[in-house]
């Protein structure tokens, strides 16, 4: 955060923020943490992943979507014939009960809506959070009130509750992964809400933002110039630590039977009947909450290790950048640091 | 009035407040839907002539605002249904009428609800025994190896869903080792020996989720107070390390865990229901998911009044405690 006022110090001057410099520092402070490190990487080969889902099962042979009758013995109410859930060369993890239709393209594809529909939702969360963070800090006596009152109630809403009954009312016509997601971005807005006011508050404060008021910028220039910079450390933290749970939220509605349906493929609707075929073919069950679990497990110690990189305080624990052995490692940390952002 | 008597008004009216104001905004934006509502609410099944009695019914020729204050009334003073043929009286609260399931939803709710208490008190009992023990032994034990797995272990909690856990120890425990019958309600009236045998895996699967939140914020929060002047104090006296522990240091660490618990009643409400169905729990989160497949807009709107009047009463009273806890609050 100290990057980012001292980057925007001087009013006027066009200075992209957070800098290079700012970006450099977290990454230095990101990359010493070794199990933040491991977390990254998952995450980017989640990613990967997700985005190369079309590539993997065309390598495979397969798509998530084709049943696959004769793969499955309907004589046993549905169980994949051949040994473990009919793993071969055709079928990589073998297929869905009932449908027959291949495990991999739709675990594959699975992270494709997991991941799509968390980081969208985090985008509406955060692009709603921070207009009523910072219209309400910023704003007279009276919409504060206003908007303060309604994020108390936003965020005292129960989540899971409020969108199962929006995803009630409308009409099943709407494209089930963007309903998902806008459902939980509308709802879970509060919090960043909070965190943004209280720190455009303190920033309001600040002799800069002050010189820039006396200078004669109007409101929405100050906002965006002056204040917008300095929340970026907070919004990025809280917004790291959104996207866990934004995926298991879609992965409970979707298990609930009421978030991403058929046939699209999704962890939590996967595990919906796991439990009657575990016997048959466990990977049914262990594949798609592994997947859930290794998601989110990586998506939250990437979430701490990115809150200890931007809070002054826990990242002066790191010891970065003291001493001569560090110096080194730090012109290491920018070389690769400059590989990753290419 | 000033002090803790007016702290504790003032919560009790920002309360009525807030309430008042989640009921309009759900009333608003459940009633005030594109589409006909009157078909929504009565179910894809319904008559014309049906249809055009739940209209009369839900009044929706008013203009909106008396819509809502026709709600409100049958909320505080109840309200009587024409059924066609007789007439039937929904006393004060009245949540409206199913017209899917031809029953009150006020009766639903009424039905459903010792299921859901029974679930998440019994697993918030759990959760905070499990949640503040963790926390406290992994401050106690800092550095040590058994630090290092209790943290592990709570990381791995706070990452995975639960009814991912909740089905792992369905199939172990249930299914495998079959140790426990497969959980099926009984009243707590009827038995409470098997009521309780019958939730041990439901108050499980949510506490050992929710349980890793707390064990986290505990960890902090104790290790925070035990850096504190007052501690070091104690320890010059000589007083035993499990007393300073155990005793005063916990006191000072357990403010911002209360304050948690009330925040998690919303995440835990939500727990439930995931907990409810994969166990197949007849409460109000089971019945909620089913309202909402079928499109039973009066249940719904009615479940989300019910559980937001719980989660704000949660937050009120947990901020009471907390002022309890530390007099500071008060002056704030």
């Amino acid at each position: 955060m100290s990057e980012a006022l001292v980057a925007s110090q001087a009013p006027g001057t066009d200075t992209p923020v957070p800098g290079a410099s700012g970006a450099r520092q977290f990454w230095r402070r990101l990359r010493v943490q070794r199990a933040a490190l491991v977390a990254a990487v998952v995450v980017a080969l989640l990613v990967l992943v997700a985005l190369a889902a079309p590539l993997l099962t065309a390598l495979e042979g397969q798509d998530p979507t084709t049943y696959h009758p004769s793969l499955i013995d309907s004589a046993r109410g549905g169980v994949p014939i051949g040994s473990f859930g009919g793993i071969g060369a055709d079928h990589w993890l073998g297929v869905e009960p009932q449908t027959g239709r291949d495990l991999f393209a739709r675990l594959v594809y699975g992270a494709r809506v997991s991941l799509g529909v968390a980081l969208a939702a985090t985008v509406v969360q955060v692009a709603i959070g921070v207009a009523v963070g910072v219209a309400s800090a910023l704003g007279s006596r009276w919409v504060d009130q206003l908007l303060s009152r309604t994020t108390d109630i936003i965020v005292a809403m129960p989540l899971m509750i409020m969108s199962l009954a929006l995803l009630a009312i409308v009409p099943s016509s709407f494209p089930r992964p963007v309903l998902v997601t806008l459902v939980i971005g509308l709802i879970a807005w509060g919090n960043i809400a909070k965190i943004v006011r209280a720190q455009t508050l303190t920033l309001k404060g600040l002799d800069y933002v002050s010189a820039a008021r006396l200078s004669g910028w109007n409101t929405w220039r100050i906002a965006r110039r002056e204040l917008l910079p300095g929340l970026a450390a907070p919004v990025i933290t809280y917004a790291a630590l959104l996207v866990p749970m934004n995926i298991s939220v879609e992965a409970a509605l979707s298990f609930l039977g009421v978030g991403v349906k058929p046939p699209t493929p999704s962890w939590g609707q996967m595990l919906t009947s796991a439990d009657v075929w575990y016997q048959a073919a466990p990977q049914y069950l262990l594949l798609p909450a592994g997947a859930l679990f290794v998601t989110v497990l990586a998506l939250t110690v990437l979430g701490d290790g990115v809150r200890t990189a931007l809070d002054p305080r826990a990242a002066s624990r790191l010891r970065v950048g003291t001493g001569r052995k560090s110096e080194s490692e730090s012109e290491n940390g920018t070389g690769t640091g400059k590989e990753e952002t290419a | 009035m000033s002090g803790f008597g007016g702290f504790v008004l003032r919560r009790a009216l920002g309360m009525v407040v807030t309430l008042l104001a989640i009921s309009v905004i759900v009333y608003v934006v459940f009633y005030a839907t594109p589409g006909n509502v009157a078909q929504i609410t009565c179910g894809p099944r319904c008559s014309p002539e049906q249809v055009h009695q739940v209209a009369e019914q839900l009044k929706l020729g008013d203009p909106l605002y008396l819509r809502y204050w026709h709600f409100l009334e049958g909320l505080f003073v109840g309200q009587d249904y024409s059924t066609g043929t007789s007439v039937a009286h929904c006393s004060a609260p009245c949540l409206g009428l199913s017209y899917q399931s031809d029953q009150q939803v006020m009766d639903i709710i009424l039905t459903k609800l010792p299921v859901s208490l029974s679930l998440v008190l019994g697993a918030m009992v759990l959760w905070l025994l499990l949640g503040i023990g963790t926390g406290v032994l992994s401050a106690w034990r800092r550095g040590r190896i058994s630090e290092r797995l209790l943290t592990a272990l709570t990381l791995a909690g706070t990452a995975t869903p639960v009814f991912v856990i909740g089905l792992v120890l369905m199939i172990v425990v249930c299914g495998e080792l079959q140790l426990l019958p497969f959980p099926q309600y009984v009243n707590f009236g009827d038995d409470p020996e098997q009521w309780a045998w019958n939730l041990l895996l439901p108050w499980l699967s949510l506490a050992l989720i929710e349980a890793a939140a707390f064990a986290r914020l505990t960890r902090a929060s104790m290790l925070e107070t035990l850096a504190e002047d007052h501690i070091r104090t104690f320890r010059a006296y000589g007083v035993g390390e499990r007393s300073i522990v155990g005793r005063h240091a916990l006191r000072g660490a357990l403010a911002p865990v209360i304050a948690l618990n009330a925040n998690n009643v919303g995440s835990a409400v939500g727990g439930a229901v995931l907990t409810e169905t994969l166990f197949g729990l007849p409460g109000i989160g089971q019945e909620l998911v089913h309202a909402v497949k079928v499109v039973d807009l009066p249940v719904v709107v009615g479940m989300v009044l019910v559980v937001g009047f719980f989660v704000v009463i949660a937050n009120a009273v947990a901020d009471v405690l907390y002022a309890v806890a530390d007099r500071r609050v008060v002056l704030a």
